[in-house]
Order: structure tokens, then sequence, then C-alpha cells
């Protein structure tokens, strides 16, 4: 075959391939969602606009509206002001156990509200030894801290939940970035604040961003932490979306509320994506091994403690609080009998699942998650980092899986993928499917910004040299985004292994996952069931922490270090 | 290269994956049912050894979220047969046509009051009764008597004391609220709003689930609240998961009259299923006395076929009401939504 030939059996597979996230977007995201809309809000193939003026005339849909935004935004803020000098030190710095800290701050994305709630009240409670301490010191006579089903509760909970995201996008990016501008500015006499505030900071906001769109989007489709921390008085569009759809079974509503969702959020990241677009630039990239390095005076000995401190505070105490309290429930001091119990199957019932049993579930969805959204999520980066219209418009399109209510797309599979070729609403395949669609614009986030930072003279300069476009990809684009790419990966077990989102409204045969052992032991009476519900919590912690150091291994095992 | 050809090999995968066949069409029947439907392995196996029928199990959510898919997926139903569908949501399920007539020839054991529905289109299985619980500790240590009527909790001694799960949202907290619509009324001079507004007044908490208050506010998983609606059987498997092992009650049941809500919960053929004839079979199952005993201990409920001997713990530890709150199902039906409004209106906004 001579060159030209290959050149454009590569372009066209190149082009075939890229569109493959579109694909599995449009038949498992546009598709069932369309037709429940449809469904909802044109029963007769006439849009009916009577539930869209009902919900406009009311004002409490508009307060809920603006009470959904403004708790996201500030939400964002505060925990983007928290990661980013952490990302800071996990970029900058080495010091020992980074990798597995990183592991242990990413586990609170994986854990379900309802036992984060009993963790949070442990230790901020009006009884808790926090507040103890506190009345002690500054001799109160009532507890200072009244943090149960208050605006703050959702705030720290959101924080908990979201930093990791931010942490990693940020710090991934920023560990490639070299310091050369920084050093000649440095050099020319501009100050340390001038550098960051001129150079640093305008260089790393791509991946800021990244991470703020992502954060807010969680936040503002919020609905677990919102309910069952904050209490019954806060409500976001996605409380009322459950309200209309399951309670009421309101469909006209329901439909009419997701679609004010999605547009709401449409805009936002059509604002986001042309934001992002124009910041970005090709940057020298370096190894992280080079940008990092150890802390050498006590100034900076001092700001990797007090970042270490923070994120103790906020992540591992609560986390801590829930390992020990699996440990001491009840009133008989330490004990592992919770987890003995998680063995047994007293009363032989077909629930019952050894915990093995779901750990091998949890990580089969996983496994298959994470293969098809950094297949999939990495295609898509390659589709919209193209400088065509095309791509431009597509960029909002591929967060919008996390902008849709997850009880709205559950009832849309119940309807639409029923028949073959499509009649997968009661397969095996329908979870990974529905977790893979939360997890797909994570991993499209994580790479995106790095994939555009790639300088296109470096491609050049080894086409010119003879390397073909595969030689070129494995060696140069690859090593350049394995880190994003593995920061994806990350995020897309993670969604898998805390059963986030869609896939709580889909059918699911019995094969019952870690987050679904807990939801059961939950649904009963007895503390036995209590303890082992938090006995299974552990479970999934060390579970989850021991697939985020294997992935980080893998990846440095397959595509070596950078 | 191997990266490459793993990269491709992946890649075919995942296309042919809509592809892949399913299980062969043999005699399968397929129940639809919520995340608390359980059975005891051997039950479950006796019953497919003895029919050569092969029970594959769907679970859909509660008995709302399962009700709604199932209404939704009314032209090509998602199985044979349905289980865990309750009296208040059950209007719902029968205004979507979901269901083909079946008469179990076991359901004349069955005691009249069960059985809803003139047209059979749906068979009772299992009742419960949605109960206040106490703590029984605390009610002893603080000398507190235990309530009796509803109208009890709006008394100054229970102020603070209860909390309940939000209507919308929890199977047990709609019951609790139809109890207080068929105990006060929706007209004259004191509806069931005016009580739950002196409820509010009297320091009631309202929280979203039956894990959240059960487990996040009642005073026996360390929360305030020593009074919590959860089901008349929870007192025996209080006792059944108590850890370590106790041969006294920690939990009653507040049973006076109309203070309960009794849910009754249908299974019911699918109309347009696959597999008629092992769905009828599974029902036939599901009202025999192997079954009907088997339930208690593995969902909680009660069989509804008097035949059925109770466990002893459930003799022991159970208290049943003998007047629970009546609703017909057109009542809950005609109502249910504008009263989950209503109450959402007037206690949460």
């Amino acid at each position: 075959m001579d060159r030209s030939r290959t050149a454009l059996i590569w372009r066209y597979a190149g082009r075939g391939l890229l569109l493959t996230p579109l694909l599995f977007l449009l038949v498992f995201f546009f598709y069932p969602l369309g037709s429940i809309l449809q469904f909802s809000l044109a029963p007769d193939g006439k849009l009916d606009f009577a539930a869209f003026q009902q919900i406009f005339s009311r004002p409490y849909y508009r307060e809920t509206l603006w009470f959904t935004t403004w708790q996201a935004a500030l939400s964002t803020l505060l925990t983007l002001g928290l990661a980013f000098p952490a990302a800071h030190v996990f970029a900058k710095y080495q010091f020992p156990g980074k990798s597995l800290l990183l592991a242990l701050a990413t586990i609170p994305f994986v854990l379900p509200t309802v036992v984060v709630a009993t963790a949070f009240i442990a230790l901020l409670g009006e009884d808790s030894a926090l507040n103890g301490l506190l009345m002690k010191v500054f001799k109160l006579e009532e507890p200072p801290l009244h943090l149960e089903r208050s605006l703050k509760i959702i705030l720290l909970a959101h924080i908990f939940y979201n930093y990791a995201v931010a942490l990693r996008i940020i710090s991934s990016f920023w560990s490639n970035q070299s310091q050369r501008i920084q050093e000649a500015a440095q050099m020319l006499g501009a100050s340390r604040w001038m550098v960051f505030y001129r150079i640093t900071l305008p260089l790393l906001l791509p991946a800021v961003t990244a991470a703020a769109a992502l954060v807010f989007m969680f936040c503002f489709t919020s609905f677990g932490v919102v309910r069952i921390l904050g209490g019954l008085k806060y409500a976001t569009l996605e409380v009322e979306i459950h309200y209309q759809s399951l309670s009421l079974f309101d469909l006209p509503t329901a439909g009419a509320l997701s679609v004010i969702q999605l547009m709401t959020t449409l805009v936002m990241m059509i604002v986001y994506t042309n934001l992002q677009r124009q910041m970005t630039q090709p940057l020298n990239l370096q190894s992280s091994r080079q940008v990092a390095r150890k802390p050498r005076r006590w100034a900076e000995k001092g700001w990797l403690a007090l970042n270490l401190i923070v994120m103790s505070l906020l992540i591992f105490a609560p986390i801590l609080a829930l390992i020990e309290r699996s440990f001491t429930l009840g009133d008989g001091g330490f004990t592992t009998r919770y987890y003995e119990q998680l063995q047994e199957n007293p009363h032989r019932s077909i629930r019952a699942v050894a915990p093995v049993a779901a750990i091998q579930n949890s990580l089969e969805y996983a496994f298959f998650v994470t293969i098809f959204s950094v297949l999939l999520g990495t295609l898509a980066a390659y589709l919209l980092s193209q400088k065509t219209r095309f791509s431009r418009w597509l960029d909002p399109v591929f967060m919008l899986p996390l902008a849709a209510s997850a009880v709205t797309l559950g009832f849309g599979f119940i309807i639409t993928l029923d028949e073959p070729p499509l009649n997968l609403r009661s397969s095996y395949w329908i979870v990974p499917i529905a977790h893979t669609l939360v997890a797909m614009p994570l991993v499209v986030r994580s790479v995106l910004p790095s994939l555009r930072a790639i300088k296109p003279s470096i491609g050049e300069a080894a086409a010119v040299l003879g390397a073909s476009r595969w030689q070129r990809w494995r060696r140069i684009e690859l090593p350049l985004i394995t880190r994003s790419i593995a920061v994806g990966a990350t995020f897309a077990f993670t969604v898998s292994m805390g059963e986030f989102g869609a896939s709580s409204f889909v059918a699911r045969p019995n094969q019952p996952t870690i987050p679904i052992v807990i939801f059961r032991f939950l649904g009963q009476p007895g503390l036995a069931n209590y303890g082992q519900a938090l006995a299974m919590s552990v479970i999934l912690m060390a579970v989850c922490a021991a697939g985020f150091v294997l992935i980080e291994r893998l990846n440095r095992a397959v595509i070596g270090e950078f | 290269m191997i990266m490459k050809r793993l990269f491709l090999a992946l890649f075919v995968f995942t296309l042919c994956l809509p592809a892949l066949p399913g299980a062969a069409q043999e005699e399968i029947v397929t129940l639809v049912t919520h995340d608390s439907f359980n059975i005891s392995e051997d039950v479950l196996k006796s019953f497919e050894e003895e029919t050569g029928l092969k029970i594959e199990i769907l679970q859909l959510g509660d008995a709302g979220t399962l009700t709604n898919q199932a209404v939704l997926s009314a032209n090509n139903p998602l199985g044979d047969v349905i289980f865990g569908i309750d009296n208040t949501f059950l209007g719902r399920a029968l205004a979507g046509d979901i269901f083909e007539p079946y008469v179990s020839p076991l359901l004349e054991d069955v005691p009249d009051a069960f059985k809803v529905d003139p047209e059979n289109r749906v068979t009772p299985i299992d009742y419960g009764d949605v109960c206040l619980n106490y703590d029984l500790r605390y009610f002893e240590e603080n000398e507190l008597e235990v309530p009796t009527h509803l109208q009890d909790l709006t008394s100054e001694a229970y102020k603070n004391l209860l909390v309940v799960q939000n209507p919308a949202t929890s199977s047990p907290g709609l019951a609790f609220l139809l109890a207080t619509i068929a105990e006060f009324g929706t007209d004259g001079d004191y509806t069931y709003l005016d009580y739950w507004q002196d409820l509010v007044d009297n320091g009631v908490l309202v929280v979203e689930d039956w894990s959240s208050a059960y487990y996040g506010e009642f005073t026996l998983a360390g929360g305030d609240y020593p009074l919590v609606v959860s089901y008349a059987s929870s007192p025996p498997v209080e006792v059944l998961f108590a850890d370590p092992p106790v041969d006294e009650a920690l939990t009653g049941s507040v049973i006076g009259d109309g203070t309960c809500f009794r849910q009754i919960e249908f299974a019911g053929v699918l109309k347009g299923a696959n597999n008629i004839n092992g769905a009828q079979k599974f029902i036939d199952f599901m009202l025999s006395k192997e079954f009907q005993e088997d339930i208690p201990l593995q969902m909680f409920v009660f069989p509804v076929n008097p035949n059925a001997e109770l466990p002893e713990l459930f003799v022991e530890y159970a208290q049943i009401p003998d007047n629970p709150a009546q609703m017909t199902i057109e009542e809950i039906d005609a109502g249910r939504e504008q009263w989950i409004q209503a109450w959402t209106e007037a206690v949460l906004r």
C-alpha cells in the first residue's frame, strides 16, 4: 500500500472513531431523554405549554431555581478556594504518602449520603465532642454549633464530596507545567505575587474552569445532600423533579422542570466552554518529576502542612469517624463483629450477599465503566479539541449528561430501550451504560485541557522527521495526556463504585453492588443491620482506595511517568 | 503494536455489546419487584424444582418507583409478574391498565378484607401496619405514658419527641399521612391539615425517608426522637437483629384505634407478558403456605393466608392493631396527589 492511501484510510478511520462518543450520547442519552420528554410534554404529538406556564406563574419555582443556582455557585467557590492551594502543594512538592493521600481524598465521592450524614452529625452535631469542647473552652451554656439541617452543612457536604474533583484536575494539569516563563519573569524582577497573578493563574485557568464546571454541575443537580443533610426546607430543581415524577407522577410538570434544568445548565456550559477555549493556549509541558520537588524552606514546609491540616479536617475527619463507628457501634467497645456478620446468612435469604460477591459485582461494573468512559471520553476530547465550528457547538453538549435528572433519564430508558437491537433496559449492560453517561464528561473535562495545551509544533516536527500519525500519537500526544487520562479513569471508576446518579432508576438484575448492599441494610431495623451498613461502607472505601492506587500504578506501568 | 490491538479489540467489543444474545428463552418467569423483596433460598429453589421454571428477579427501587415504571412500560412490560405495589399506589397501577386478571385457586382462603379488586387484576399477598414505634427505655426512664391516639401527639408531653417521614418520598410517610386523613378528614372545623399544623407547633421533625428517621433521629440509634413512624413488625425485627442479642423488646408499637395504617401488597400478572402461565404459577406459589410462612422473617410483613403460621418471634413481639385506619383504593386514588401537595405546601414550604 502506498503512503497516501494509508494516510487516507487513517484519516477516515480516525474521523469515524472520533464520532463514536457522539453516537453513544445520541443512542443512550438524547434518544431516551428526548422520548420521555416528548411522552411527557407532547403526549398527543402537539407540544403542550401548559406545564411551563404553570411553572412560570408560580414564584415558588423561581425561588427554587434561584436557590439551586446560588447554592451551587457558592459551593463551587468554596470547594475551589480550598482545593486550589492544595493542588499547588500536590503539583509542586514531593512528600511521603502523596499518592495515598490523593487516593483517600477521592473516597468521599463514593459514599452514600445517609452514611456521610451520620459521620457529620457525629463530628459536628449538638452532642458532638467538638461542641462539648467549645462549650468547655468558651464556658458556654448552649452548644455553639447548630449545623444539623442547615445551609452550612449542605455547603460543607458539597465541599466534602467535590474537593477531590477540583484537587485532581487542577493538580494534574499544574504538575506538567514548565516553570520557564515564571522563572524568566522573576529574573526580570516581577514579584512572586505578580508572577502568580499574571502568569501562573492565567495558565491554569483552563483546568480551574473545567473543575469549576464539574463541581457546579454536581452541586446544581444535588439531591441527597440537600434533602438528607440540609433537611426538607431546602429544595433544588432536581428535588422538585423527583417530587413531581415519583410522588405525584405528574410527568408534564416533571418534564418541563427537566427542560428548564437542562436549558439553564446548557446556557452556563456554553458560556464556560467558550471561555475555556479562549483561555487555552499551547504550553511548554514538562514531566511532573521535574516540576515537583521536596519542600525546602520552613515557609514551604509550613504551607504544605497547613494544606494537609485543612484536608485532614475536611475529608479525613469524617472518614475516620465512620471507620471508628463501624468498630465501636453498640455498647461493648471495640468490635469486629459487624464485619464478621457480613459473612453470615443466618436467615438463608436470597438477598444476602457475601461481601466478596458484592465487591466482585462492583468491580466488574467499575471495570467496564472505566474502559468505556476512558475510550469514549478521550475520543470525545479529541473531537472537541478540533478547531471547527462543529466541535465548538458540541463542547457544551458533552456536559449535558451531568445536567439530566436521574429519574427522567431512568424513565426514558424504560420506554426506549425496550426493543431489539436496543433491548437493554433489563440487561446487565444498562448499569454500566448509565454509569458511563455520568463518567464520560469527567474524562472529557480531565483530558481536554491537556490536549489543548499540546503545541502543534512538536507533532509537526515529528512528522517532518517521518513519524507516522500513530507514532506521533503514541510517542508524543499520549505521554502528554496520560496523567489527565488517569485522572479521568479514577473518576470513572469512582462514579461506578459509588453508583452515582442515573443508575438508581434503572431496573437491575439480582447483581447487588456494595452501595446496594449498604442501602439494603439501612432499610431494616436492628443495630446489627446498621453496624453491617457501616462495615460495608468501610469496605467500599477500602476497595476504592485500592482501586485508585492500582489505576495510578497501571498508568505508570503502561505509559510511563510523565 | 500490542497497545493498538488491545484498543482495537476493546473498541470492537464495545460496538458488539448490544448484539450479545440474551439468555435463551426457556421457561423463565421474570419477576418485577421492589428493592425489599426477599425470600428464603430453599423456598424459591423448591418452587423452581417442582415447576421447572426459572425465576429471574428484576428490582426497581421502592414501591412508588416500581409502580411508575410499570405504568410507563404498560405497552411492553418489563417482566411477567409484578409484586410489591401496595394499596397506597394501587389505583395508579390499575389506571395504567397493566394487569392481566387472574384468580388463583388459593385465593378463596384469603379473608375478604384483603381482596380489594373485584376484577381480580391483583392478588393480595401480604400486609403490614405502619405504626408509631417508641423507644421503650426512653419512655420508662422519663416515666412517659405511651400515646394511644393520634391527637395525643399534639400534647405538651410529646413535644419535640416525634420524627416522621416525608409522605412524598417515603412509603411509611405516606401511610401515616393517610392515617391522619382517615382520622381527621379533609373538611370540617379540624381537618388533617389543622392536625399537622398542631404537630408542627409541637415540634414534629419531618425527614426524607425511613432510614434517615430510624437511623438518623430515633433515640435507639443515638438520635433525639423517641417516637418514630415505622412498622408494627419493627419491634420483632429489632429483637431479631439486636446486637448483642436480647430477650426483651427494645421498642414497642402504638396500636391504638386509627393510629396505624394497613398496607396491603399485591401481585399481578403483567399484561402482554411472555410467560403468562408461569406468572400465574408464581402467584399461586406466593399464596402457598410455604411462601406465606416465609414472608415474616424475610420481608417483615404478615401473610394474608390465615393458614400460615407466624414465627414465634412475631407472636411474641409484634402487636397487631385491632382497628387500623381504613381507606378504600378509590378514596386513596382520588385524593393521593392532592393530599401530598396540600401537605407539602402546609408543612414544608
